[in-house]
């Protein structure tokens, strides 16, 4: 018989609140937390409005030494981490660690502490200075972040597989589909997994503005993240983290541990089409979504809520609303659907993981989160989005997806524990 | 600007495959049939930005289907 | 997640871009004639760095390889990228038609981005402002980059994967690619190409505090060697075509270039904990993955910091697990400088281009190995041996492991190829 997977334990920092807690108070009151951008200068931007997390280092316990080393992304995952073993009530302690891995996902890593390097190198952007002993000794570690997933791996110890992994805005999906797989397989036992991002920085602002992704309700920064409405006009660029803890299901249950959720399937795809374009039929999305629901044994009219990508685009809310016609056919017509971003924002590669923590909550609650700001919806998004008030429901089994630049398509499936 | 200030614009920023017959008269011809997206023609309308100074509302780099009607908003633009 | 039957994972294609070798022929042949990649910095006038010693790719056009509408929104990592995709494709002749486009996947590790494209936004964003920065920044950048370019270029779509682990990402990405294989998606494109040789990415590798200052190239990277004093940066890397050994039968490829065998990856205890370092665990794991004991292996492709405290712990490792002089041991990376994400699928391709033609490539220039590593380093001249099996090590910064083991596949009727 294969091993299952259930989640143990949940961190979060998302805005609008610090823990999990905190987070699906939010969500179910429907509250947004995206507002403008208070950490740079943001008026040379065409985009203005950020979903910001106010996150107090000292108030999470990091140490003037490990804030000196650590991004800010990295931060937010340490941070995460341990309010997710807490969570899990798992004495890592007293654990194997060579059956312990981690995995940890995020789209552009250091991109902050980068940008805040290349402006010391460069004189404030004006001229480069060839003079390396200016630069911090933490450089290398901007360039090439492993040392993200090495930090959340030094706070529990582990040492069997760590990875990153960074695929985009899929990556909180796929690291932690990763991590169910080394369970499966039965290369560790657990896994502490998740993802994180800190993007907000002039140098992403301004990438997604070249490319006229993100919104520009400036002067509505409540109201700017407006998934599936007809007024929409882009995504709101967000930072934020979750992380789990992951835990073969006999061992959970033999230290009586209570899961909020099994990971029961996961697939993703790749459009090949185009690195940011999506195709207006949701065909490869729908084909990850019909995967995974697969491998869980499922029949689409058993999911009871699915939480979209839902980023506020106007190319993704129709791929992405043709992808659940096609994979889940009559039902979808049904099924309650939203998006959380329009709360929290969208912070690309920690969304996925910041998703899969508000399913299992959702799974945990019995209620489904709205999704905000949506009072006139696009003719051609014909779903139930749940608009604006939290729905009470029976939430046995949640999907929820994620599309990201690169062509990426991924989908997860997560039941209510001893669903199987 | 004229319509082989825009090649050379188009070929900057976006390339120019060896199917595509940008050596030939092109102003008609759709941009979708010279192998170019709407993230080519946001690089274009960068760049002519940037050299010329006109600015090209995003809705109307949109509605522009050919390099004829590309350089009609941006003759119409400095005009303007 | 779904478990199928394990059949073998096995090589179709392989392509290397390397400093010493554009195309895998002719990077074996001149790994063979140890002919090095590694030379002076010439990408930007490099005076003022304490390094000026890399392993370019010097023979490398990209508007000779990739069409033209790629070339303003490609990075130099993920040009090599495109082109050793399509090379390595060529070479297991897979073309649009093989497969459905869902059986075929992308599963690369990166561990720079397209830093060289990002560095020149950077400086259009804070010389000129906002406005003056690419469209093709949003993706150009960042990790993804070329499993996505490449999942594009050749209808891949399949399950598709970016890993960063530093130097020992690339072959995370080969295990990661079996078990995806394993997983029913019956070919995988997978491996790693890497580059950052403008002034910041440069800047940022010498940052990491163990990269050569020496300015003689013959002497600069030398792993095991008493002499060793950091490593030379280069860029490049291999794509590799892996594939269910019965669905590549099944379209008539019935010689594969080799098995992936067996893979593991661990990681190092946290500093300060006491508690011994994981390679030796990765080697031994992934040897046992194998269905192998130590003494089936023939070769040990060693990681090769090049940093003496590492090379120690790297030579203990493989002593614990083969005996002192155990197994021969070599490092053709000494040749390239390191790669990033490429080192570890070059050193694949390189061990079964060595069991294919039996014989081990030397380790550059390294000559005098401390006897107290007791290890069997392969000096000089290429060394003639029968090979059925080999072992890769790959470590990156922050203690990353992860180990291959390749061999010989078996042909239909049994005997290895």
């Amino acid at each position: 018989m294969s091993r299952r997977v259930v989640i143990t334990g949940i961190g979060v920092r998302a805005p609008g609140g610090r823990g999990t807690k905190e987070f699906w108070d939010l969500l179910t009151a429907g509250r947004t937390a995206t507002r403008p951008i208070s950490s740079f200068d943001a008026s040379p931007f065409r985009s203005r409005v950020a979903g910001e997390v106010d996150f107090d280092p000292a108030l999470e316990g990091i140490t003037p030494r490990e804030l000196r080393r650590m991004d800010r992304a990295t931060q937010f995952a340490v941070a995460c981490a341990r309010e997710a073993v807490a969570d899990s009530g798992v004495a890592f302690a007293g654990v194997d660690p060579h059956r312990v891995g981690v995995v940890l996902g995020s789209a552009v890593a250091a991109a902050t502490s980068l940008e805040n390097e290349y402006l010391v190198m460069s004189d404030s952007g004006r001229e480069w200075l060839a003079d390396p002993a200016y630069l911090s000794p933490h450089m290398f570690d901007y360039l090439s972040p492993g040392v993200m997933a090495a930090e959340v791996a030094w706070t529990v110890g582990a040492e069997g597989p760590v990875t990153m992994v960074s695929d985009g805005c899929t990556s909180g999906l796929d690291a932690v589909g990763y991590a169910v797989r080394l369970i499966r397989e039965g290369t560790v036992d657990t896994a502490v997994a998740g993802a994180t991002d800190t993007p907000i920085t002039p140098i992403v602002v301004a990438c997604f503005d070249a490319i006229k992704a993100t919104s520009t309700y400036n002067d509505d920064p409540g109201h700017a993240s407006r998934p599936f409405d007809a007024s929409r006009n882009g995504f709101v660029l967000a930072e934020g983290a979750a992380v789990f803890v992951l835990e073969e299901l006999g061992a959970a249950l033999a230290r009586g541990a209570t899961p909020y959720a099994e990971v029961t399937g996961f697939a993703t795809r790749c459009n090949a089409y185009h690195m940011t374009g999506l195709k207006t039929d949701g065909r490869e999305l729908a084909e990850a979504i019909r995967v995974a629901l697969d491998e869980s044994e499922v029949d689409p009219s058993a999911v009871d809520y699915v939480n979209a990508h839902g980023s506020g685009t106007k190319q993704n809310d129709r791929h992405e609303t043709a992808a659940f016609k096609r994979a889940l056919g009559e039902h979808a017509r049904r099924v309650p659907v939203s998006s959380i971003k329009s709360m929290v924002g969208h912070s690309l590669g920690a969304i996925g993981s910041i998703e899969i923590a508000a399913s299992a909550l959702a799974i945990r609650h019995d209620v489904v989160p709205p999704t905000a700001n949506l009072h006139r919806p696009d003719p051609e998004c014909d779903l139930d989005y749940v608009p604006l008030t939290a729905r009470e429901l029976t939430v046995d089994t949640v999907l929820s997806v994620g599309s990201g630049f690169g062509g990426f398509q991924s989908a997860m499936v997560l039941r209510a524990p001893g669903r199987r | 600007m004229n319509i082989d200030d825009l090649r050379r614009v188009i070929v900057a920023a976006a390339g120019a495959d060896e199917t595509l017959r940008l050596a030939g008269d092109i102003t008609d011809t759709p941009f979708e049939e010279l192998g170019y997206d709407s993230l080519a023609l946001m690089e274009c309308a960068a760049l002519v930005e940037q050299e010329y100074g006109v600015s090209i509302p995003e809705d109307e780099l949109a509605e522009a289907r050919t390099p004829g009607a590309l350089l009609a908003l941006v003759n119409g633009s400095v005009a303007r | 997640m779904g478990v199928t039957a394990m059949g073998s994972t096995v090589v179709t294609g392989m392509a290397v871009v390397a400093p010493n070798g554009v195309g895998t022929e002719r990077y074996w042949k001149a790994v063979l004639a140890g002919e090095s990649g590694i030379g002076a910095l010439t990408r930007f006038d490099a005076t003022g760095y304490p390094s000026g010693l890399a392993g370019q790719v010097e023979d490398f056009d990209p508007a000779a390889h990739l069409p033209s509408r790629l070339l303003p929104q490609t990075d130099t990592s993920t040009r090599l990228a495109l082109a050793s995709a399509d090379w390595a494709l060529l070479d297991a002749r897979v073309d649009r038609s093989t497969l459905r486009d869902y059986d075929k996947g992308t599963v690369l590790a990166n561990a720079l981005g397209g830093f060289e494209f990002t560095h020149r936004e950077f400086r259009k964003l804070w010389a000129k402002g906002p406005g003056f920065v690419s469209v093709y920044e949003s993706f150009a950048w960042f990790y993804a980059v070329n499993t996505g370019q490449i999942s594009i270029r050749n209808e891949l779509r399949g399950p598709g994967a970016a890993l960063v682990g530093e130097q020992a990402g690339g072959l995370d990405a080969l295990g990661h690619a079996r078990r995806t294989v394993r997983a029913g998606t019956p070919l995988v494109v997978a491996g790693g190409v890497d580059s950052a040789l403008d002034p910041w990415g440069w800047a940022a590798q010498l940052a990491g505090g163990r990269v050569s200052t020496a300015t003689d190239p013959a002497l600069a990277y030398l792993p095991f060697d008493k002499r060793a004093a950091g490593h030379v940066p280069g860029e490049g890397g291999a794509i590799l075509v892996l594939e269910d050994q019965a669905s590549a039968l099944a379209r008539g490829i019935s010689r594969p270039h080799g098995e992936i065998a067996g893979y593991a990856a661990t990681f190092d205890p946290r500093p300060g904990s006491g508690r011994p370092p994981g390679l030796r665990r990765a080697a031994e794991l992934a040897i046992t993955d194998a269905g192998l004991t130590p003494a089936e292996v023939d070769v040990v492709f060693a990681d090769g910091a090049g940093v003496p405290e590492l090379d120690a712990a790297e030579a203990e490792a493989i002593r614990g697990v083969f005996g002192p002089g155990g197994v021969p041991v070599t490092v053709p990376k000494a040749l390239t400088g390191r790669l990033y994400s490429g080192g570890g699928p070059v050193d694949v391709v390189t061990a079964l281009l060595a069991i294919r033609d039996g014989v081990i490539p030397a380790s550059g220039a390294s000559a005098d190995v401390p006897s107290e590593y007791g290890i069997d380093l392969v000096r000089g001249e290429p060394r003639a041996a029968p090979l059925g099996a080999a072992l890769v090590l790959a470590r990156g910064r922050w203690g990353f492991n992860a180990a291959v083991v390749v061999r010989a596949a078996t042909t239909d009727k049994g005997d290895r190829t």
